[in-house]
């Protein structure tokens, strides 16, 4: 365990994203000021004792928007991970046992057509036929990460059937999804926690930028992209309006891609050994 | 004075001690032959010479090369030694070489980095040097790219490129492991002319004694970063003094003992075998070509016999074996086991795939990592219609790593907590935990070295008698097949050339090709043991 | 070379075919129909039917889609609900926007990302190698539209070297075009290049560690000859492959981008759009972005071949 502590890149991670973590949580029970009430006579405060953020326009707290809003972001990139790995891991681990068959090629061109249509796209679209709401950003940005997951799983699964212990598996009279199952998936599984890890800060930004161009969550619900939005036509005169919510985006975000990395070194047995 | 003399060189990387007090000499036309086990320190012996070292390392001692002291010695000077005075060889021809550029360029930029001259006339020399390497123009063209020639070819090109300068010294690191035995016999020959006609001095590294027997002027062994041993090779093996040398002789030429006799019934038949495989040229709406790997192939395995199937690389000896494991469907013939086809219906026969295990080459990727050894060796258990369980499980797992060598606790452990040689031991407890007729070694011993190769083959000998097994042994290792089988199968491009008695076909080959891969294959001088 | 290339634009043929259903498809499914919506509620029957047939409207699913997609191949759009304009004049002011918006942060994250990845590579684990790829880490983590909103506040509302937004346009000249999408393409090239910058670093430190590196040092190659003959272009294979991607990030990152500076480009085309519910709008700039991102991947596939001769001359 002491191991985690000297990895430069896990400690910070770890910190970070419990920090956020932690205030997304608590804010399911306990914020400073509620954030459905507004206070005009606290309007555009900057940063003081009895508000350590400062307030909006409307009075209203900024750091417990930013508690709340970390909910949506959390909310909406978890979920949207989850749709990618559930989709795409069984796609990318039955177009390697099939390799170069049909279902291999099917897929694979699948994955390409749907990479040509960024999440933002993606979202452009959704929106344009339903209508914006932070279910579409989940959707749109699940979607995407449906072929960034089969092609990875795919990639180190190829590499993996090549194994003798697969032939030894097969002589063993196991079939192909069994295989898949049993062999493939747990020599997989430390690629794709890391790979979510990045999916998971990826669709942070997204969701912030979705919501930002009013694509993603819409009012009363609270989110970092909605909260830089609102701000940015008073940036001359509250910098404090802008500056939180992009700090917060930008800390999360980090301390995910730092996570990650950290996770890859440290699952990694061939860089563990070489470390010890 | 030696054109190479290094003398109680020691070598450090990161403080953990890699050699310790390493000296020898070679002197000008004369083959000096490393000899060691993986982990002996012969290669970065050999990188020490060339300064060519990981981060870290820290050398003391002295290497002298033609008078210069090269630990004195400033990286730019280095930079003028190397490819000039000193040319290197190296083991992986398939990826010693830029896939991205031509094989002239390659060879030219080796002038072209040490003499002042213009890039027409590097390419002239190029092609000069590439002739010495028997890779004449009209056939092998400068524009050639690496990846348009064979493996063999490649390590051509590396040698063209290190004798391109004429360098007083070249060093050869394992330069044929990678080579079939035919090849390495042509690309040893090549290397003993150059070092004729240029009065170079060769420094051979190599894990097989044999190799190195029949070319070497003098010998080093060494073991765990020291020398051994060093002496002119003639009378060295006559004469060897410490002990690991001796050993080392000893296994390399070892035969175990075997008591089973041969029955007269047939085990396994395989008859008129054709396997074709398909190849998508252009994907998968494009042309299909077929490439028949295995050619109307029949022959026998008699019970309680070992019989030996030797071929080199891409000679469709891999793909039998998946045949008559039933892994995959062959396209002609049929392959009977005790009578029962081994597939049918197009799937494999379950009754007779009991009755069969396989021990592959490769001990570090032959067992999935994240499994525990019990669950590893019990795999096979699949294959029954009623798997034991429990206690009875246990205790079968227990009795196969008993079997061979291994500890009940043993078990519990992952893959990595093992050596290369005691995963082999495990992968044949694998084998014969569902208690098979019929082993399959593929190249089971070719990734060990030869000490532990030696215990892996008197283990195997040994587990045949008490288990009455039988074995089909794969291998490109024709001393291996000598030692341990009865009756030997030659293959060549899919089809079986010759077969008979073990001996009487190494001693009395009839077929062409029987009678190249012998001549080719290297022998330790008579009496050496 | 020829069958390679080919076979690449086949695959890129039928990529358009797919996209082109899927917008289709995915727009059609949309309740209502556009011809009322646009004339109102008091419309005339025959006056619909007219502007139905007008529209491109009436017919089978597969004739509508067989009527757009001819339209596609020939440039013409369609027209659109609301201003009753041609789509393709509309996209046709604003991609002069996008475009040079997308190549100027393209080029200038391959200017910063190229020299800063093989600089760390060479000076592994130095303070430099530390330093950049801290910078990177930054970088990647940053949304570009929070920073962009910070570079108006200090070089446009402080510093007052940049306009805060707006498109000055060409016929200002080319300088004052340029200008006024630098801060734009700053805020889009910045997380690019920091991705950037670690490709070409993991990759250029992949290939030093190959064999052939090793070969080229036993010549007499010092480490940088080595670098800069063997690992360069070896290690661009990756590389590509990302910048690839990467232009159809910039192109989709530039809807967001243009909005914090209010640009006339295709990002505040499609916004509009979307509000005055003007699908065929819509559903041609999704088509055209699209059909950049498939052709630019195309292109990277032919570039593959150009540093590859393996894939070149395959035997």
């Amino acid at each position: 365990m002491s191991l985690l502590f000297y990895n430069r890149s896990f400690l910070p991670g770890i910190i970070l994203t419990t920090v956020f973590a932690a205030a997304a949580l608590i804010s399911l029970v306990w914020v400073p000021y509620d954030t459905t009430i507004l206070n005009i006579a606290e309007k555009l405060k900057p940063p003081n004792l009895a508000h350590p953020l400062g307030t909006d326009q409307f009075g209203r707290d900024i750091l417990s928007m930013i508690m709340v809003g970390a909910r949506t972001s959390i909310a909406v990139a978890l979920v949207a991970v989850g749709i990618g790995m559930i989709a795409g891991v069984p796609l990318g681990l039955a177009a390697a046992a099939r390799k170069g068959g049909l279902l291999d090629e099917v897929i694979m061109r699948m994955n390409d057509l749907v990479f040509a249509f960024p999440s933002l796209l993606i979202a452009v679209m959704i929106t344009a036929v339903f209508g914006a709401s932070a279910l579409n950003a989940i959707i749109a940005i699940g979607i995407f990460n449906i072929p960034v997951f089969a092609r990875l799983t795919r990639g180190a699964a190829l590499t993996l059937w090549n194994r003798e212990y697969i032939l030894a598996a097969r002589v063993a009279g196991k079939g192909q999804a069994r295989i898949s199952v049993e062999h493939i998936l747990p020599n997989v599984a430390n690629l794709l926690i890391v790979q979510g890890t990045i999916q998971f800060s990826l669709g942070i930004l997204a969701e912030a930028g979705l919501s930002y161009v009013g694509l993603g969550a819409q009012p009363p619900t609270a989110s970092w992209g909605r909260m830089l939005a609102d701000s940015q036509t008073m940036i001359s005169f509250a910098p404090h309006l802008a500056l939180f919510p992009g700090l917060a985006i930008l800390l999360t975000v980090l301390g995910l891609n730092l996570l990650g990395d950290g996770l890859r070194d440290l699952l990694d047995p061939k860089l563990r050994r070489a470390r010890t | 004075m030696s054109l190479l003399g290094i003398d109680r060189l020691s070598l450090k990387i990161h403080g953990t001690p890699i050699l310790k007090d390493v000296s020898f000499a070679v002197d000008p036309g004369r083959i000096l032959g490393v000899i060691g086990e993986s982990g002996s320190g012969k290669s970065m012996t050999a990188f020490s010479v060339l300064q060519l070292l990981p981060n870290g390392a820290e050398c003391t001692g002295n290497i002298s090369l033609a008078g210069k002291d090269i630990l004195t010695c400033s990286e730019t000077e280095l930079c003028s030694i190397r490819g000039r005075e000193v040319g290197m060889v190296f083991q992986e021809p398939m990826t010693a070489l830029n896939p991205l550029q031509t094989i002239g360029a390659q060879v030219a930029e080796t002038i072209l980095v040490h003499e002042n001259v213009s890039k027409a006339e590097a390419m002239t020399r190029a092609a000069k040097a590439l002739q010495r390497a028997e890779l004449p123009q009209e056939k092998f063209p400068l524009s050639r790219y690496p990846h348009e020639l064979s493996g063999g070819q490649r390590q051509r090109v590396v040698i063209a490129m290190a004798i391109a300068l004429r360098p007083k010294l070249l060093i050869a690191d394992e330069p044929t492991t990678a080579l079939d035995v035919t090849t390495q016999a042509q690309i040893l020959d090549l290397l003993k002319r150059l070092v004729a006609e240029d009065d170079m001095g060769l420094m051979l590294i190599s894990h097989d004694l044999a190799v190195v027997a029949d070319l070497a002027d003098d010998l080093v062994i060494m073991q765990q970063g020291e020398v051994v041993e060093n002496g002119p090779a003639r009378s060295l093996f006559g004469a060897m003094q410490h002990p690991y040398s001796r050993a080392l002789l000893e296994a390399s030429s070892h035969v175990p003992d075997r008591l089973g006799e041969a029955h007269k019934t047939s085990l396994l038949q395989v008859r008129n075998v054709v396997r074709d495989y398909q190849q998508h040229v252009h994907g998968w709406w494009g042309a299909t070509t077929h490439f028949r790997a295995v050619n109307d192939v029949s022959f026998d395995i008699r019970r309680g016999e070992s019989l030996g199937l030797v071929g080199e690389s891409g000679c469709g000896k891999s793909t039998l074996t998946r045949a008559i494991l039933g892994l995959e469907e062959v396209q002609g013939g049929e392959i009977l086991f005790d009578g029962q086809p081994v597939f049918t219906h197009h799937h494999a026969n379950k009754d007779v795939r009991r009755r069969m295990q396989v021990v592959f080459q490769d001990p570090y990727g032959s067992f999935n990592p994240r499994w525990r050894v019990e669950k590893l060796v019990s795999e096979p258990f699949h294959l029954l219609q009623t798997p034991l369980h429990g206690h009875e499980r246990e205790n079968a797992v227990v009795e196969a790593l008993e079997s061979v060598g291994l500890g009940a606790e043993d078990r519990h452990k992952y893959i990595h907590e093992f050596s290369g040689g005691q995963r082999q031991r495990i992968a044949i407890a694998r084998a014969l935990i569902i208690k098979p007729d019929l082993i399959i070694l593929d190249e089971a011993v070719s990734a060990l070295d030869v000490s532990v190769r030696a215990q892996v083959l008197d283990l195997l000998a040994d587990l045949g008698d008490r288990f009455n097994l039988t074995y089909l042994f794969i291998s490109h290792d024709l001393s291996v097949v000598r030692s341990i089988t009865d009756r030997v199968l030659v293959m060549k491009a899919g089809e079986i050339v010759e077969g008979g008695p073990t001996d009487a076909v190494f001693d009395h080959p009839n077929h062409d090709y029987t009678k190249q891969l012998v001549a080719a294959a290297p022998v330790l001088p008579v009496g050496a043991a | 070379m020829l069958r390679y290339f080919l076979k690449r634009l086949l695959s890129l043929a039928l990529s358009l075919v797919a996209a082109s259903v899927v917008i289709f498809l995915a727009l059609e499914v949309v309740p209502g129909d556009p011809a009322a919506y646009m004339l109102g509620l008091n419309a005339q029957e025959d006056t619909l039917n007219a502007l139905r047939e007008q529209l491109g409207l009436n017919g089978t699913i597969l004739e509508r889609y067989l009527s757009w997609a001819g339209g596609l191949l020939t440039g013409d759009f369609g027209i659109s609900y609301t201003y009753r304009t041609p789509v393709s004049e509309m996209i046709g002011d604003r991609l002069w926007v996008s475009l040079p918006l997308a190549l100027y942060a393209l080029t200038l994250s391959t200017l910063i990302a190229f020299p800063a990845g093989i600089w760390a590579a060479s000076r592994r684990g130095s303070y430099v190698d530390t330093g950049v790829m801290g910078a990177t880490q930054l970088g990647v983590a940053i949304p570009n539209f929070w920073f962009a909103m910070l570079m108006v506040l200090v070089f446009a509302i402080n510093l007052r070297w940049f306009s805060a937004g707006g498109f000055a346009g060409w016929e200002a000249g080319f300088l004052a075009g340029m200008k006024s999408l630098t801060l734009p393409a700053i805020a889009l090239a910045l997380p690019q290049a920091s991705i950037l910058t670690r490709v070409m670093r993991s990759s250029l430190l992949d290939t030093l560690s190959e064999d052939f590196i090793r070969t080229a040092r036993a010549k007499g190659l010092t480490r940088a000859q080595a670098m800069w003959r063997h690992a360069l272009r070896n290690a661009l294979i990756p590389v590509l492959t990302i910048m690839g991607l990467q232009f159809s990030f910039l192109l989709a990152g530039a809807i967001i981008i243009e909005n914090v500076f209010y640009l006339p480009g295709l990002g505040r085309l499609v916004f509009q759009a979307i509000s005055a519910r003007d699908l065929i709008v819509v559903e041609s700039v999704v088509m055209l972005l699209v059909f950049a991102v498939i052709v630019v991947n195309f292109a990277v596939d032919l570039a593959y071949a150009l540093v590859d001769p393996r894939l070149r001359r395959r035997r």
